[in-house]
């Protein structure tokens, strides 16, 4: 008997279809009259709240774009007074400016609420004793999955990640039966474990709720085999929420999105037309009931498909596929987000000039390494190769400056980095390419 | 006095040196000396050649990252202890070498020695004093 909470999962589709209308209509109102970008940007279109009808009138309304975040930083796209806000979270590992997201407690109720129900899915009980191990702080993983967890009554314990020996040790004492990180960590944390001669599998420990950075088929394999565990998916973007937007259940068949929240689209990335069910473009989400900072067709630039057919599991939720790619060249390395545009952006103040270069990700065990392979220019050429070492130093203490990753940077000849149409590619993911 | 020599950047990788040299062949380029200094990733390819210029431009032809730079030539006595009484005469002067290679060439009786130097006019000028024999263009090709 599912609990009051996960009995949301299973609602009538038409029954869903009608709250989600009713959503739709009362957050585009919000929006349009509480929050100045919505207002200047409906105005500018000639559209009014009251033109939303019916949900396929959900095309009517402007895209929301990362930059439209970075413009109006950092309080720009709220709806609500400072008064109503009760907290702030900011993206993790950009240059510059944070996106900075706002909540206010209505806003955190709704997001304990689908964080527990991405638990509750995966099987996780008021008997459990769960591990946070996503960073806390700015990054929105530590509190969204602690709050998610104490929604469900799970006993929780913000470890925060690192420190993979006490971590064991805690995994030991406590009995810990729930463990929610990265999925990269989590491997890293069964190296330790076979090095330090503790053994996993033996463990209290039943469950782990991975997300934050993408990962395969493989890893979920190596990952169930290796500790006896069940490796459930979660998913979320802190822009729309945090983790808990989507998530696996037992069928393995996709991930569900609590869309009586958070609605889908999949539009074609190039052209912005919204495409059939079950074909393959970039998810798009609207915030259904967020009152700080209502998002209205948010691009996050994942590339995943939605199927509405039932699922085994018996949720009438619609399923996305695990996002594999992106429609920007966006880069995740070890849970921190990278954009070539970053690495540009350090390159130039070296010599005026932006090489052609490219960041070659790779994953060996659980570690991914990023390499940033740069051609040599006359600009940036010295005829000692200590004036090339200082080059390569100078790059790499950068990226690490910027995303706290050490990169190996390998300098090259003109003409070795592939071009494509003239245009180069800067980014070749190695990780999910077999 | 000073001589022109071209320095090449290339990959740590099979063939490259050959393919660079055979650019140079190509071009009616004749190479007096060479030397490579290599770490794992890339290596620099150092050459003096008798028209550095062309050499240059058959170089960036083929898209290849070179630099013209000035460096000396010395004439070491080709007798036991020639070379360290050249090698003393720079360290007595406070000049670092950046890096040195040897000349093979048998138009000149004596041996000669390409040097970078970190400050090359104090170097020449310890060398002249010491009596060493500063090569010119002109007499080296």
């Amino acid at each position: 008997m599912p609990s009051f909470l996960s009995q949301k999962d299973y609602l009538d589709r038409k029954e869903l279809s009608a709250i989600q209308l009713e959503r739709l209509q009362r957050i585009v109102r919000h929006a349009y009259e509480h929050s100045p970008f919505y207002t200047k940007a409906f105005d500018a279109m000639g559209l009014k709240p009251e033109d939303i009808r019916a949900l396929d009138d959900i095309v009517k309304l402007p895209f929301t774009q990362k930059t439209d975040l970075r413009d109006n930083y950092p309080y720009g796209l709220n709806a609500v007074p400072r008064s109503e806000i009760v907290r702030l979270h900011a993206s993790s590992g950009t240059t510059g400016k944070p996106i900075v997201v706002s909540y206010t407690r209505d806003d955190l109720e709704t997001w304990s609420e689908t964080a527990a129900r991405c638990f509750l899915m995966g099987g996780v009980t008021p008997d459990d004793v769960a591990v946070i191990s996503y960073g806390y702080s700015l990054f929105t993983g530590g509190m969204g999955a602690h709050q998610g967890m104490e929604r469900v009554g799970a006993t929780v314990i913000p470890q925060g990640g690192g420190n993979s020996e006490k971590l064991l040790m805690l995994i030991q004492d406590l009995q810990i039966t729930v463990i929610c990180c990265t999925p990269s960590f989590f491997v890293h944390l069964m190296e330790v474990a076979g090095k330090v001669g503790f053994d996993l599998k033996g463990s209290s420990l039943r469950h782990g709720f991975f997300g934050a950075e993408p990962w395969t088929d493989e890893m979920r394999r190596h990952i169930e085999e290796g500790t006896g565990i069940i490796a459930h998916d979660i998913f979320g973007l802190s822009e729309i929420m945090g983790p808990g937007v989507a998530g696996g259940c037992d069928a393995h068949a996709g991930l569900h999105i609590f869309e009586d929240h958070y609605y889908p689209e999949i539009v074609d990335p190039a052209t912005g037309v919204a495409l059939p069910p079950g074909e393959e473009g970039e998810l798009v989400l609207t915030t259904l009931d967020k009152w700080a900072m209502p998002l209205l067709r948010y691009r996050t630039h994942d590339i995943t498909r939605l199927h509405y057919e039932p699922c085994s599991c018996g949720r009438t939720l619609v399923r996305m596929d695990p996002i594999r790619r992106r429609s920007d060249d966006m880069l995740i390395i070890r849970g921190v987000n990278l954009f070539p545009s970053q690495v540009e952006a350090l390159l130039l103040p070296i010599k005026g000039i932006v090489p052609h270069y490219e960041l070659v990700v790779t994953r060996t065990g659980a570690m991914d390494d990023l390499e940033i392979r740069v051609e040599v220019t006359p600009e940036l050429f010295g005829d000692q190769v200590s004036v090339l070492e200082a080059l390569q130093k100078e790059i790499s203490s950068k990226i690490k400056g910027m995303i706290g990753i050490n990169a190996r940077v390998s300098l090259v000849e003109p003409g070795a980095i592939a071009r494509s149409d003239g245009k180069t590619r800067h980014v070749i993911d190695k990780r999910f390419n077999k | 006095m000073k001589i022109r020599q071209l320095s090449i950047f290339l990959e740590n990788r099979a063939g490259r040196l050959a393919g660079v040299t055979k650019i140079l062949g190509d071009a009616g380029i004749d190479i007096l000396a060479i030397s490579v200094a290599d770490t794992t990733d890339f290596g620099i390819l150092r050459v003096l050649v008798d028209d550095g210029e062309k050499a240059a431009e058959a170089l960036k032809a083929q898209e290849i990252v070179c630099r013209l730079t000035d460096v000396s030539v010395v004439s070491v006595e080709g007798i036991p202890g020639g070379l360290a009484k050249v090698l003393e005469t720079i360290n007595a002067s406070g000049v670092n070498i950046e890096y040195m290679y040897a000349v093979s060439q048998k138009k000149l009786p004596n041996p000669l020695m390409v040097f970078r130097f970190s400050d090359d006019p104090k170097a020449r000028a310890a060398l002249e004093n010491a009596g060493v024999k500063l090569i010119d263009e002109e007499e080296l090709f």
